[in-house]
């Protein structure tokens, strides 16, 4: 990727980060650590891969993103509503009575979702189906699918994890979200789930590990998994939980914290400063 | 000569009309996708791999899974069948059902096979008495409970186009016919087995309505009337029928293969006790667990059969007279 590139997706994911946190900030706290962990991936995909059209969120033949953590999806939201699918003005409704932006995702109330989710394990799953009805139906596209690291915890993970090796499903490009925390405490403690990228490599993924904040490292990855024919594709991502918002990057309290929206305008305030650079 | 061959057709096992009947189906709708989590054999379905291999799809035995797959089938606009025995149908998968199928708007058939006391020698660990309790709870969702043949044959087509997710709750082995050439049943609508006077039994399934249509004959006998309902369908709710029968013999009783909590006899309950209370008395299992056991044996064990069902007909009876 070229240096201009770089730059137009860290300012990008740099916009996202301060439109996720205003949003979550204005409802008064949120899953606002595992949003922050995303943002990289979310816009390198929505930005450089997707094919997808916000003027018919529900094209045949685009391609999928299951948000199986589904509660990062103010994330999620903030981008959709950045490249089109549902004006901004939406973001600041996130978890009111009556919103079309609920916590976590939900495929009949928010345009540009393809699953609701927020159950954790259930999203891959969902995500194996559409991949096989898509090459039943001889269709191109390809599903993306974001799971967390706790979420690996679940039992259905596997389940899922073994089908579509099963299943050949080469359309499939999933990731972790290996922030190393769960809402208890450090996954090592509440749960260990080392040697995560072997674990992967057993279940017969195409598995690759790379910094989840490195646009460089997430484009090489995403485009090997493109190519590779047979297997689907693990992308590991090293995460932070709650990068790049100072009062939840690196807490283990991060995962669902209450904040002031003066504690949303300091972190806007910080992400803004390091703008343009 | 056709006749014939509709006729043995009729007399197979209940997964064999299961099997041929989706088969059908899918030969006019490419949409209609079967999943089996390892209970292909058991449920019937083979049939359907054998006619179409890439619309099938065995999942092992990973039922969440399963249902997670269904449901993103579902997406593309496919009509998924998702077949296991009932006990994993309901307890084992509702999260899955509930949040992935139903919560999300999708139209996933789901098929729980074995209900209640036809689990048999499975025994216990099998025997879902309270599938229809759990399964009742979900918004806008269908359930029925075909009591032959030809209600299944009859019932899988209505329930394919009714949108939205469906539970269907049958046997596998019984070869029961009790509605040859009548091609009335009907999705939603309470099938008339028998008209009565003097009480009205409302049953469902393989099981009891057989015995209820039994029931109605001994009570003959001692001067009785009952009329017999078959409520395939345990939701949505056939209020008009049940109101009907309710206020023409004044005395309901209800027959299901099931605990009476949460089930056929507490939505016949909810009914009449909001529009129009009548007197109820719910046969079916009352807080025990399953066991193994021949599906006789097990009638008896939990009074399921035609004489405990006549017995307290005429025990209601006396309450009111």
């Amino acid at each position: 990727m070229q240096e201009k590139d770089i730059m137009a997706l860290t300012e990008k994911a740099r916009e996202i980060r301060i439109a996720t946190i205003d949003a979550i900030g204005r409802s008064g706290g949120g899953h606002i650590g595992g949003s922050m962990s995303i943002v990289e991936v979310l816009v390198i995909l929505y930005y450089r891969y997707l094919r997808i059209d916000p003027k018919d969120p529900r094209r045949r033949d685009r391609d999928r993103m299951v948000l199986s953590k589904g509660h990062a999806g103010p994330t999620l939201y903030a981008i959709l509503s950045d490249v089109g699918f549902f004006p901004k003005d939406w973001l600041h409704t996130l978890n009111e009575g009556g919103t079309r932006l609920p916590s976590h995702c939900d495929m009949n109330k928010t345009p540009g979702i393809d699953m609701s989710t927020g159950s954790l394990g259930q999203g891959l799953s969902a995500a194996v189906g559409m991949a096989l009805g898509l090459r039943t139906d001889g269709i191109d596209s390809v599903v993306y699918s974001i799971i967390g690291d706790g979420e690996c915890h679940e039992g259905q993970i596997w389940e899922a994890a073994m089908a579509a090796a099963h299943f050949k499903l080469h359309n499939l490009v999933a990731f972790v979200d290996y922030n190393k925390m769960a809402l208890d405490g450090y996954i090592d403690e509440v749960m260990n789930v080392e040697d995560l990228t072997s674990k992967w490599v057993a279940f017969g993924w195409y598995t690759q590990r790379v910094d989840g904040h490195d646009f460089n490292q997430l484009e090489g990855a995403i485009d090997k998994a493109l190519k590779e024919p047979l297997r689907p594709s693990m992308i590991v991502m090293d995460t932070v939980k709650g990068k790049g918002c100072f009062f939840a990057e690196g807490k283990i309290t991060s995962h669902k914290m209450p904040f002031s929206y003066r504690d949303a305008e300091e972190a806007i305030a910080q992400l803004s400063r390091k703008g343009g650079k | 000569m056709e006749r014939k061959t509709v006729k043995q057709e009729l007399h197979q096992e209940m997964r064999k009309v299961y099997g041929s009947t989706l088969v059908e189906l899918a030969k006019k709708d490419a949409n209609i996708v079967v999943l089996d989590a390892d209970l292909m054999v058991a449920n019937g379905t083979g049939v359907f791999y054998e006619e179409f291999p890439n619309r099938a799809f065995e999942i092992g035995a990973a039922e969440a899974n399963m249902m997670g797959i269904a449901a993103g089938l579902s997406t593309l606009g496919k009509i998924p069948f998702a077949s296991t025995f009932a006990c994993f149908a309901s307890r084992r998968v509702f999260d899955q059902f509930f949040l992935s199928c139903n919560y999300a708007r999708l139209n996933v058939k789901l098929t729980g096979t074995d209900p209640g006391i036809t689990a048999a020698s499975n025994g216990g660990t099998h025997m879902a008495f309270e599938d229809l309790a759990l399964m009742r709870v979900i918004p806008d969702i269908t359930i029925v409970e075909p009591s032959d043949n030809v209600s299944l044959a009859a019932l899988l087509p209505q329930i394919a186009y009714r949108e939205g997710c469906a539970y269907i709750r049958i046997d596998r082995r019984s070869t029961q016919v009790l509605y040859a050439g009548d091609e009335s049943v009907t999705l939603g609508k309470i099938h008339v087995v028998k008209e009565g006077d003097d009480l009205t039994i409302i049953a469902c399934g393989i099981v009891l309505v057989p015995e209820a249509i039994r029931a109605a004959e001994l009570l003959q006998r001692e001067g009785i009337s009952a009329a017999v309902l078959d409520m395939h369908t345990i939701k949505p709710v056939d209020i008009e029928t049940i109101l009907q029968y309710a206020a023409k013999t004044g005395m309901i009783v209800t027959c299901e293969n099931h605990q009476i909590i949460g089930g056929l006899g507490s939505a016949v309950a909810e009914v009449l006790s909001e529009k129009l209370p009548t007197p109820l008395k719910r046969i079916g299992v009352d807080g025990e667990f399953g066991q193994v056991g021949s599906v006789e044996y097990l009638k008896n064990a939990y009074g399921m059969n035609a004489e405990s069902i006549c017995a307290a007909c005429k025990e209601a009876l006396k309450r009111i007279r």
